[in-house]
């Protein structure tokens, strides 16, 4: 709509939409905040917004206990190990099914989707107890196995919708061209599909971070990563606001800035095509 | 080298039959143009030459050799897409080098090859450019190129020309023609413009449905059609086809004559009717007029002198020799 | 590109995959039916008998069940009319010229990526704690007591906070659908006379039923399954006021080492699941084939 917009209406506008979104921000704005506050000031009343003094004795006190960067890096290794399995495994189904479509193409779609929405309530004894006896209980291994396979869904089908972005005709013409099916997928179809994979590890990654129920059931202390660490804060003892803040803004701050470059990718991703 | 022989070939898609078991001879060097309305299966039939779809039955000679389970890769021939295919993420000369990494060529039997390729096809200044970086008219040549340098045993064209606007196209036609004349390869060229087939082929293949309705010379096509479909498909504008009270004097079921075979006067002649639309193109006229008792315009082509109006009253007479007759079935009497 | 070599070349690129999904699906669930019919406790080694459906009649009577069901129930449905509603609301307020859109969308957006267990703490202790936390000093700033949030509602505190995570997603998707509306349709009523309520519920409305659907269908899946802020907050307390299917699961499984029972409550779960999975689906059959 090409007319003049009256500025009184969008002052309003951003009156409003600014004050909603700090509002909804808020929690996070106050953790932050109070990250850089002493434990006194953390809980103070009436409390402080800005005007203290900030100290970054809480990131050194959190990275001092020395758990906090194997967790972090626990956290690291299954989101990116999961997701590099996946996509290993993923690729490869979504050539397929994006470019030599059969008649059960869409119902192989569907069904994998459908593994997506099993509650995995559903499957925590047995998967504990198999953990259990192989030993892959606590361990990064057992994580990036679950991971993988609770994302493999997600990640096939967004890559599938991006393959199928692919025009067929130029696959074609590198078969025309003497190209192997290994040198077809290697020199045409990645290269072009680079932007799609990334977007597809984007938000991978940030699922695989964030989750919080076989991380929460499947580790101890070793290979607990941020989100079990975190739960572990969650004893009422002593006064700890501060340090939770830090730990807390450390475990999110990745996240939320991957997040922020994400926005699309999730619309993609999880809501199967539905809405565009 | 460039031999091609279909013996009984057939392809269905689920249960549609799109092609019908056709036969089909190409010559080692012969300029072939599969054209048909849209929907006939031409490019159905060059994909299955390409290798880029399975025969559903029949078989595929290519130079005597049974390539029917061959895959596309090994065929030895290359393919013009129709919007061109080109590998976005490479510049020009890598997009042109692909095929022959593929072959495993050295280095500089590869560079020469691009030079040469990109000699003939002016393509020498955009060598380092993106396909994304060039018109429509370049990236055709591209696609040529990148064709050329397999140095395959035939050339395949899927209506490549189609992407272009009038004007290109006709440059494009003749560098096409002017292609065939230098390397002497065999090209199979798909279109659905009949002018395009017309003025390339040496043999034209008219499909319908398909099936082969006529295989023949482009003069062939226009002095002899074998049935109406293709006396109605080839000549621009259309044969006019008359069933009725003149058709069956003549000893036919519908009586054909082209607009260029019918001469007009203000004043006499054999049929008399009304002009309704009149095209003035300078060179040529061409008036549609419509007969007494006929539902369908005659269209005719004069020349550029005789000068009528919509409305006017015009006498058209026929050139008999020129007359094509068709019995019930719809084929041609000899 | 359907060629004999192609179809079997992509069968076997797909394989792995399929393999994979269905050994995830079919290993698992054939165990959780296995146990579910024996009498099975980690605390208690020796044989597992054979025990018919009693774990199942134990979990289905079982009291903390219905309490489950019923908050489950109310903990899916609560966090959906939030995030709808919420959603609608504000993708209608992002849609509206602004200065600095990019921004508000980036603080509203934000929560959904903040990982449940941090949200869950930080909700907890820094904001609903009825000492120390933020709504404790608004209260007394205004001379009211503290609410305790978890102690006096549990399960709508929770509410609240899994809504605060989830708002995002709706509104991200809502507005998607929203910007997709062709402006001319508005134009076009605009110019017959519809007032901006009209439109929106005749044009705009219409448009994003099918967006709203969906966003109701992914987050009753995942809504079904909360567990992480229940773990962190309350533990299911007091009592079953927070416990959700899942949790009762989780704890008669994990915490009293109930393999058998915590089986049969699996397979329950996963029935009510699909039920609530069909019952949607059917009813967004109309909406996602348009």
């Amino acid at each position: 709509m090409a007319r003049a917009i009256d500025p009184r209406r969008k002052a309003l506008n951003t009156a409003i939409a600014w004050t909603i979104g700090i509002m909804i921000f808020f929690p996070i704005l106050w953790t932050f905040l109070t990250s850089f506050k002493t434990e006194a000031q953390a809980i103070a009343d009436p409390p402080v917004f800005f005007l203290f003094d900030w100290t970054t004795e809480n990131y050194r006190a959190v990275q001092e206990r020395s758990d906090y960067f194997r967790h972090f890096w626990n956290s690291v290794v299954i989101s990116v190990g999961s997701t590099l399995i996946g996509l290993a495994i993923a690729i490869p189904a979504a050539w397929s099914m994006a470019f030599v479509p059969g008649r059960h193409t869409k119902n192989i779609l569907m069904w994998m989707l459908s593994t997506k929405m099993l509650p995995p309530v559903g499957v925590l004894v047995p998967i504990y107890l198999i953990f259990r006896d192989l030993s892959l209980l606590d361990t990064q291994v057992g994580l990036i196995i679950v991971l993988t396979l609770i994302n493999l869904p997600i990640i096939v089908w967004m890559l599938y919708t991006y393959f199928r972005e692919i025009p067929a005709e130029i696959l074609e013409a590198a078969r025309m061209d003497g190209a192997s099916l290994r040198s077809e997928v290697l020199y045409i179809l990645l290269p072009m599909a680079v932007p799609g994979i990334a977007s597809t590890m984007l938000l991978n990654i940030i699922l695989a971070w964030n989750e919080a129920f076989w991380t929460l059931n499947l580790t101890a202390a070793r290979a607990a990563p941020l989100t079990a660490f975190i739960a572990s804060y969650s004893s009422p003892e002593g006064l700890f606001y501060a340090k939770l803040s830090a730990a807390s803004t450390m475990a999110i701050a990745p996240i939320l800035i991957m997040g922020w470059f994400s926005q699309k990718q999730l619309v993609r991703g999880l809501t199967f095509g539905a809405v565009k | 080298m460039g031999r091609m022989t279909l013996h009984g070939v057939t392809k269905n898609f689920g249960e549609t039959e799109v092609i019908r078991p056709l036969d089909l001879e190409i010559e080692d060097g012969e300029f072939v143009v599969f054209v048909g309305p849209s929907g006939c299966g031409k490019s159905t039939l060059l994909r299955l030459i390409a290798g880029l779809e399975d025969v559903t039955d029949g078989r595929i000679e290519i130079d005597g050799r049974d390539a029917t389970g061959v895959p596309p890769a090994r065929r030895g021939l290359a393919m013009v897409f129709q919007s061109y295919a080109l590998y976005p993420h490479m510049t020009v000369r890598r997009n042109i080098a692909f095929p022959m990494r593929m072959a495993g060529l050295d280095k500089a039997e590869q560079n020469r090859r691009i030079e040469a390729a990109a000699a003939a096809l002016n393509l020498t200044d955009y060598l380092d450019r993106r396909p994304g970086q060039l018109s429509g008219g370049q990236r055709q040549r591209v696609a040529i190129g990148r064709a050329i340098v397999r140095e395959p045993a035939a050339f395949l064209f899927d209506e490549p020309l189609s992407n272009l606007d009038a004007a290109l196209r006709v440059g494009m036609r003749r560098e096409i023609s002017e292609l065939h004349t230098r390397l002497k390869t065999t090209m199979v060229y798909v279109t659905h413009d009949q002018v395009e087939a017309m003025t390339m082929a040496d043999k034209i293949v008219v499909l319908q449905h398909g099936v082969i309705e006529q295989v023949g010379s482009p003069l062939d096509l226009y002095r002899a059609p074998r049935n109406l479909f293709v006396a109605g498909f080839i000549g621009s504008p259309k044969m006019n086809l008359m069933t009725g009270a003149e058709a069956e004097r003549r000893g036919a079921a519908t009586m054909g004559i082209r607009p260029e075979h019918i001469a007009a006067s203000p004043t006499q002649g054999a049929w008399q009717g009304t002009v309704g639309v009149a095209e003035h193109l300078g060179s040529d006229t061409f008036f549609h007029v419509h007969l007494d008792g006929r539902a369908e315009p005659v269209t005719v082509r004069a020349g550029g002198e005789v000068s009528l109006h919509h409305g006017d009253t015009i006498h058209l007479t026929p050139d008999e020799s020129r007359i094509h007759r068709f019995d019930a079935q719809g084929l041609r009497i000899a | 590109m359907a060629t004999k070599a192609s179809r079997s070349a992509a069968r076997v690129m797909i394989a792995p995959s399929v393999i994979l999904l269905l050994g995830w699906m079919l290993i698992p669930l054939g165990l959780t039916l296995y146990f579910s019919v024996l009498r099975y406790n980690l605390l208690m080694p020796g044989t597992n008998p054979f025990i018919g459906f009693e774990n199942y009649s134990y979990f289905l009577t079982d009291p903390a069940f219905r309490d489950a069901i019923v908050n489950t129930l109310l903990l899916v449905g609560g966090v959906l009319t939030v995030t709808v509603l919420g959603g609608i609301g504000l993708a209608i307020l992002l849609d509206q010229p602004m200065w600095g859109q990019g921004i508000v969308r980036i603080l509203v957006i934000a929560p959904f990526f903040v990982m449940p267990t941090v949200s869950a703490l930080v909700w907890k202790n820094m904001i609903m704690n009825p000492v120390n936390g933020l709504f404790a000093h608004m209260a007394g700033a205004v001379g009211l007591q503290p609410f305790d949030f978890f102690a006096v509602a549990p399960l709508a505190s929770i509410i609240g906070i899994v809504s605060w995570q989830w708002l995002p997603f709706a509104t991200l998707i809502l507005l998607t659908a929203m910007q997709s509306l062709d402006s001319e349709q508005l134009e076009a009523a605009e110019m017959d006379g519809a007032s901006p309520f009209a439109r929106f519920r005749h044009i705009v409305l219409p448009h994003m039923a099918r967006a709203i659907t969906v966003v109701i269908l992914i987050q009753t899946i995942f809504l079904l399954s909360i567990f992480a802020e229940i773990l962190v907050t309350t533990n299911g307390g007091p009592g079953t006021a927070s416990t959700n299917l899942t949790f009762l699961v989780y704890a008669e499984s994990l915490l009293r080492f109930d393999v058998g029972t915590g089986s049969a409550g699996g397979v329950v779960a996963i029935v009510l699941a699909n039920i609530v999975a069909i019952f949607l689906m059917r009813m967004i059959g109309r909406n996602l084939d348009s």
